[in-house]
């Protein structure tokens, strides 16, 4: 293969400076000067309830308070793929916590004072806090309006139900895949709602200035987007998108939560209000808990059918969503689930209901793996739970069963190059998955488990990319692109793909953080796809930049344009061994004929992306038709756990984890998001759990009593493992991976808890207290 | 409203501080100084942490006004004249993601290291427990800062 320069090369990162020092400035670290106004939110106290009436009065009586906004302000509805949401609520709240009214005043302290005295008359309604609940007959409908909200073509909300959506599909014959099968096993498994947890808060701060500018600063993984939704939302004033700027400064993780529009679009808003003056609305953690996206329940109910031999027969997934108040972007996670519920396997008969199901709990939203480490929890404890059963080995099942290139998808796409084969082998390796461990600890029990994975990026069949490249007079290059660089790596990954084909070092290269002013177009950083996606557009760009180039450099050097090539900031000629001109000498300036004269002038390259092959035209029956993911990533991973009988602490002795990434352009960065995603993946099944009570209102919103892992709570051993089966239309053959690595760990670890004590655990999360229970239940006598 | 001096950085500093206000946000929106983040509020995180008379310290958990006098340290202090030999490795090794909690991080390291040159593997992940990191699974940090203290022999 090619030998590359700065492709699957550990270059240092970009931001990797500002981050280390101190510099980088995240968008609650920017200064705007003494007019800066802060706006506090007034929130609701129930779950389900009509607004009487909003009394302002006492409020507006605090000295330096400037204005109170309300619904009444805003009546426009929003939303990612559908309207259901509100900038505030309208004639009624539809979850604890939800935004009434904000208050604008000079200080923090006025604003927080006077928002306790808004006064806010409700007439409570019956709240449905539970997916089946919501659909059960008589249950009281959360949106009434449902039918009237616009949406993607490629949702089914059913009017007058809590259904949002129903993506179904239907392929081959499952009543006869299920008669053919020799064991049918049927269950039904329970993930709970998380939180996303990334340690920088939501900010937003808006000005809308006296000549109609609306400029927002938010940390925010989808500026465009939230652009177009601003602009959407108050045309009825008279905006358009291009009187609305979006600065994206550095964002202090995201895993999904600061994807699409949440509280952002309140400081666009109010900003109206206050013309001229910065305003500044910052969350805090407790509504970094209960007033942003938070991670879908789900109750699924599986049923697959197999041969003695261990082959699938069919497959049967029921999967009923705990979608919470507002599903504009949940519904997405619901229809993404909805087409790839048949995990990486290849089975003929299948049948897939996906319901995305309003509750009174907070909106559902994406999270990083979007609905796939929820379904794999039941699908991966499911094939090993068949395995067992049919004395087949866990890992052997899988590989009889697992998808291929070519096989078809439920939906009847064919599936992209993968190594998905060559991760089962090198992670059962790794794990020494023959090798029975045991602990000579009477009290101790040891135990393997195995899963597989897969996710395609979940978008609208146009989401697309764009790239500027500019040069500098000494070469150096700002590239301007629309993704944000959320920790993923994303600037330093895009720097390298320029540096390979421009040959300027990733040191001379700055990619620069989102302004929708400055930087082209992108869709949003989310669904894995940026390093493909937005990579596609870079490599572009720089090729479109490269052609210049040798253009320039042919017309005015008399040189045929096909002998250039470039090597170390040089162009170089294949036939003339002594020629070579360094970039910096014309990059800028151009190139000086024997006249006098100049040629070229500032080369800029342009590079756009849109997978053109995607479509979400399909059968809604069947979804039978289109192709609506452009391609999967695939993986194995494994883990050995060490099981204290007594208290049903689990030890987490090794995780193996094989990532298929089509090509690893920064393996540090690949690596990190192994290891980190490892571990908020282990997260989720031994630490993290909501509490809501009886009202709907979130009782542990902190870090206090709702615990993420410390640097004392991680795996003895973690082994990542680079798989590279490239991906025919990727950047030097890459696909994205950052959602990936979290997705296995949940069965994998039920998996792993059933091989050392035979106990089934069918409901997330595993925490030693549940753990030990189960213990007590099985073995009454085990010491107390 | 009371007037008070700390030397910050290296340099003192006056300001008037009311008895309520954190140090957090005196550094903050006061000082100018930015690198001590906010990720709680409530003291669990880590991400306020600045050095106070050379021990780490939360900032959103001190008043201050109880620093009358005292001598405080942020990420911007350590970086003053260069990077340290351990925010080099940490930048080498790709280490950080969004680097949210890099500041708090880096100074809880840096003073187990001043304390302790050679810790085990358990010394630094005790050291490194008081500050949140939900992106990087710590390993690649505390793998970091134990090739730090081989080299450093
Ligand atoms: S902000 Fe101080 S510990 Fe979290
Ligand atoms: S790198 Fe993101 S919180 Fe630590």
């Amino acid at each position: 293969m090619d030998a590359f320069q700065y492709i699957g090369k550990s270059v240092v990162k970009v931001d990797g400076r500002e981050k280390v020092s101190g510099a980088a400035l995240f968008t609650e670290d920017i200064e705007f000067g003494s007019d800066l106004l802060y706006a506090e939110v007034v929130e609701g106290s129930h779950a389900h309830a009509m607004i009487n009436s909003i009394d302002i009065s006492e409020a507006m009586k605090v000295p330096e308070v400037l204005s109170i906004v309300t619904g009444k302000d805003f009546p426009y509805n929003f939303g990612l793929y559908m309207n259901d949401r509100y900038i505030f609520a309208q004639d009624r709240i539809r979850f604890f916590g939800e935004q009434i009214a904000v208050v604008i005043a000079r200080t923090p302290q006025a604003a927080k004072k006077a928002a306790q005295l808004v006064r806010v008359n409700y007439t409570p309604l019956p709240k449905v806090l539970n997916p089946l609940d919501a659909i059960a007959a008589g249950a009281e409908i959360i949106h009434p309006d449902l039918g009237q909200y616009a949406h993607v073509p490629w949702f089914f909300p059913e009017a007058g139900t809590n259904i949002a959506h129903h993506r179904k599909i239907r392929k081959g014959e499952v009543d006869k895949g299920f008669e053919d099968a020799d064991y049918i096993l049927e269950d039904t498994y329970e993930v709970p709602r998380y939180s996303h947890c990334a340690i920088e808060y939501h900010a937003a701060v808006a000005k809308y200035d006296h000549s109609g500018r609306l400029t927002v600063w938010a940390s925010s993984q989808s500026p465009n987007t939230q652009r177009n939704l601003f602009a959407k939302a108050l045309a009825p004033l008279g905006i358009r998108h291009n009187d609305i700027r979006v600065i994206a400064p550095h964002v202090g993780g995201g895993f999904g939560s600061k994807a699409g529009v949440t509280m952002e679009i309140m400081a666009a808003a109010i900003a109206i209000k206050v013309q001229g003056h910065p305003v500044k609305i910052m969350w805090n953690r407790e509504r970094e808990f209960y007033n942003t996206y938070q991670r879908l329940g789900v109750v699924a109910k599986l049923k697959i059918g197999v041969k003695k031999d261990g082959t699938i027969t069919a497959l049967k997934h029921d999967l009923y969503w705990d979608a919470g108040a507002y599903v504009e972007y949940a519904a997405n996670v619901v229809n993404a689930v909805g087409l790839s519920a048949i995990g990486p396997y290849n089975i003929r008969n299948v049948s897939i209901d996906s319901y995305c199901i309003y509750t009174n709990l907070p909106p559902g939203g994406p999270y990083r793996g979007f609905g796939y480490s929820e379904f794999l929890f039941g699908l991966e404890s499911h094939i090993t739970r068949i395995a067992s059963h049919l004395g087949i080995d866990a890992v052997e099942m899988r590989k009889k069963n697992m998808i291929k290139e070519g096989d078809l998808t439920a939906y009847g796409a064919h599936m992209n190059p993968n190594g998905l084969s060559e991760a089962i082998t090198k992670v059962a390796k790794e794990i020494q998955w023959n090798k029975k461990d045991r602990s000579s600890d009477p009290n101790l029990a040891v135990g393997k488990g195995f899963a597989l994975f897969w996710k395609a990026p979940a978008m609208p069949p146009n989401a697309s990319s764009s790239c500027f490249l500019k040069f500098n007079e000494d070469a150096s290059i700002n590239l301007l692109v629309s993704g944000v660089d959320i920790g993923q790596g994303f600037l330093t990954v895009m720097a390298q793909i320029a540096a390979e084909i421009l040959t300027v070092p990733t040191s001379k290269i700055r990619t620069e953080n989102p302004d929708t002013d400055r930087n082209p177009y992108e869709w949003q950083t989310v669904a894995s796809h940026v390093t493909w996606g937005c990579g596609n557009a870079v490599r572009n760009a720089a090729i479109d930049a490269r052609d210049q180039i040798f253009s320039l450099v042919s017309r005015s050097k008399f040189l045929p344009i096909e002998d250039l090539f470039l090597e170390d900031e040089k162009v170089k000629c294949k036939t003339q061994p002594s020629f070579e001109l360094r970039l910096r000498d014309f990059i800028i300036q151009g190139i000086q004929m024997g006249d006098g004269t100049f040629r070229g002038g500032p080369i800029i390259g342009r590079g756009i992306f849109m997978p053109e092959f995607t479509s979400t035209n399909a059968d809604p029956d069947t979804s039978q038709g289109g192709h609506p993911n452009v391609h999967y990533t695939v993986g194995a991973a494994a883990v050995t756990i060490q099981i204290d009988k007594q208290t049903g602490r689990m030890n987490i002795l090794k995780v193996v984890e094989a990532v298929d990434v089509g090509k690893a352009i920064n393996p540090d960065l690949i690596k990190g998001q192994i290891i980190g995603g490892l571990l908020q993946g282990i997260s989720t099944v031994l630490y993290e759990e909501m509490k809501f009570d009886h009202r709907g209102k979130m009782l542990n919103p902190n870090f206090t009593d709702y615990k993420i892992p410390t640097a004392l709570d991680i795996p003895d051993e973690i082994v990542p493992i680079i798989i590279e089966v490239n991906q025919p239309d990727g950047p030097f053959g890459a696909r994205g991976m950052g959602e990936h690595p979290m997705i296995p760990v949940a069965p994998m670890i039920a998996n792993a808890i059933e091989d050392a004590l035979g106990i089934r655990i069918k409901s997330m999360p595993i925490t030693a207290e549940k753990l030990c229970l189960e213990i007590l239940k099985t073995n009454p006598k085990t010491p107390q | 409203m009371k007037k008070i001096s700390f030397i910050l950085n290296g340099e003192k500093r006056f300001i008037h501080v009311e008895p309520n206000e954190i140090l957090l946000d005196v550094l903050r929106d006061r000082m100018g100084t930015k690198s001590p983040k906010c990720g709680c509020d409530s003291g669990d995180c880590g991400a306020c942490t600045v050095m106070l008379n050379s021990k780490t310290a939360r900032s959103c958990m001190i008043f201050a006004i109880e620093t009358d006098g005292q001598e405080i340290v942020t990420l911007e202090g350590i970086s003053k004249s260069g990077l340290t030999p351990l925010q080099k490795i940490f930048l080498e090794q790709n280490v950080f993601q969004c680097g949210y909690c890099a500041p708090g991080m880096i100074l809880s390291a840096t003073e187990l290291l001043g304390k302790n040159p050679h810790p085990s593997r358990y010394e630094v992940q005790e050291a490194l427990a008081g500050n949140l990191c939900r992106c990087t699974g710590y390993t690649p940090i505390i793998d970091a800062v134990l090739e730090l203290t081989k080299k450093q022999v």
